[in-house]
């Protein structure tokens, strides 16, 4: 049986992690070096690094240190951050990622998700998704870590991501984002029902009955989270207990 | 030394970090010549298979691999792409030839319904078909972290080693001999997987 995946996020910005309320406010939470080998002797699911600095500063993620967090995380990782060309993908796996994360470049460019999955597989492409939900109950993309309007509906855009050759979905609530008072589920709802490759929720995680709720009513597959293992005593490891307990799957 | 093969499409480094971790010497080359100084060789491989195929072929790879392994019976892993470039023929983005170690092909998952996801994502259970020296102290249906589209159908019962239940049911390690493949990533499938790879270390 598959089991049901809970990811902790590492927020990457100059130098060090952060965690902010509704993509702002960021705090400082740490470094990313320890912060990855207590999530390895923790044996946790998958870890999910992303330079949220990149793309507002006109970068790619720091190869050098993805290599280095690489190097300590027998473990599936994700990185994401700024990634616009095939070469930045390149970098990024041989460094020891097996996944890339790809936000604003996908936007801009459709074409890289073809181009990507054509070269390296779809297997290694998250398309991650930032929403936020306006006053009259529309949901809206923003690229640009959150700042920048895109006009684009999210289920047509993950539909679209998906058939050119997107792998997985990380799905962000902008709203819920650091807020810990549940994921949105109807925007998980809607777009976890359109497509048929796995979707990755996240955004508003405060408890493991959050978490069985995104997963359960909002059809996610896997369930990121940053806020609850970052401010609170919960870890990944109790959350999953709590699934088990309500007979989710989980690797425990 | 540990030759692991790279054909510009993969995650290497973290094949190599894990085999320094299990107490191998790993040298990461470009260059097919180095197999003739390899005391085992691991393909790894994210990626299409027609890409690596393409690139395995023209670079030399394929003969030089096939010569170290059926000549000199050096112990060869293939890990997810990796496992598949074993088999005969593949046919993501195309048709194309494989090593051809394990006769087969390489066909995609189909999912049953529209609630079974492709790509087969995360931790699923490896069930030990027979006895095979990769498994000593590794638990039956233990978990390991898979993240693929395609699997490698052999064509010959013998050479399954282990099952996973996904899409019904697939082949998640071929064994012929001394020559390996896992469909999921030992490297990033913690404690586990490096007992694995300690594993394959080991085979003489």
């Amino acid at each position: 049986m598959l089991k049901t995946r809970i990811i902790p996020v590492l927020l990457f910005k100059r130098y060090g992690l952060v965690k902010g309320i509704s993509f702002d406010s960021w705090r400082r939470v740490g470094t990313s070096l320890p912060a990855v080998k207590v999530y390895c002797e923790r044996e946790v699911d998958e870890l999910v690094f992303l330079d949220i600095a990149a793309t507002p500063e006109g970068r790619t993620v720091d190869v050098e240190e993805v290599d280095h967090l690489a190097d300590e995380c027998f473990m599936p990782l994700t990185v994401g951050g700024g990634i616009r060309r095939p070469e930045d993908v390149r970098a990024i796996l041989r460094a020891g990622a097996e996944k890339v994360s790809i936000n604003t470049g996908a936007l801009e460019n459709p074409g890289l998700i073809d181009e990507v999955s054509r070269r390296y597989g779809r297997q290694c492409i998250v398309i991650s998704i930032d929403v936020k939900r306006h006053d009259d109950g529309r949901y809206e993309v923003f690229s640009h870590c959150g700042t920048q309007p895109t006009g684009r509906c999210p289920e047509e855009w993950a539909r679209e991501a998906a058939e050119r050759g997107g792998g997985e979905i990380l799905l962000t609530s902008i709203d819920r984002d650091g807020t810990m008072e549940g994921y949105d589920i109807a925007l998980t709802r809607r777009v976890s029902d359109v497509v048929d490759i796995p979707v990755i929720a996240a955004g508003g995680a405060g408890s493991s009955e959050h978490i069985c709720q995104v997963l359960t009513e909002g059809g996610a597959n896997a369930a990121a989270a940053a806020s609850i293992f970052h401010f609170t005593q919960q870890t990944p490891r109790e959350a999953k207990q709590f699934l088990a307990s309500r007979g989710i799957h989980v690797r425990l | 030394m540990i030759l692991i093969v790279d054909h510009g499409l993969c995650n290497v480094d973290s094949v190599a970090r894990a085999i320094e971790e299990c107490g191998g010497s790993p040298l990461i080359s470009e260059d097919p010549a180095e197999c003739a100084r390899a005391e085992r060789i691991i393909l790894p491989g994210v990626g299409s298979f027609h890409e690596a195929s393409g690139i395995l072929h023209e670079k030399g790879w394929v003969s030089a691999i096939r010569r170290e392994v059926l000549e000199y019976g050096i112990p060869l892993l293939g890990i997810c792409l990796g496992m598949q470039l074993l088999a005969s023929t593949g046919t993501e983005g195309g048709d194309a030839p494989g090593l051809d170690l394990i006769p087969g092909s390489v066909v995609r998952l189909e999912p049953p319904d529209k609630t079974v996801r492709i790509p087969h994502v995360g931790w699923n259970e490896v069930h030990q078909n027979q006895s095979s020296p990769l498994f000593a102290d590794i638990p039956d249906k233990k978990d390991f972290y898979f993240t693929h589209s395609y699997h490698l159908v052999p064509t010959r019962e013998e050479h399954v080693l282990a099952t996973t239940p996904y899409c019904g049911s697939f082949v998640s390690i071929v064994g012929s001999g001394k020559v390996f493949g896992t469909q999921f990533h030992p490297e990033k499938s913690l404690g586990g997987g490096l007992r694995m790879l300690k594993n394959f270390l080991a085979v003489c």
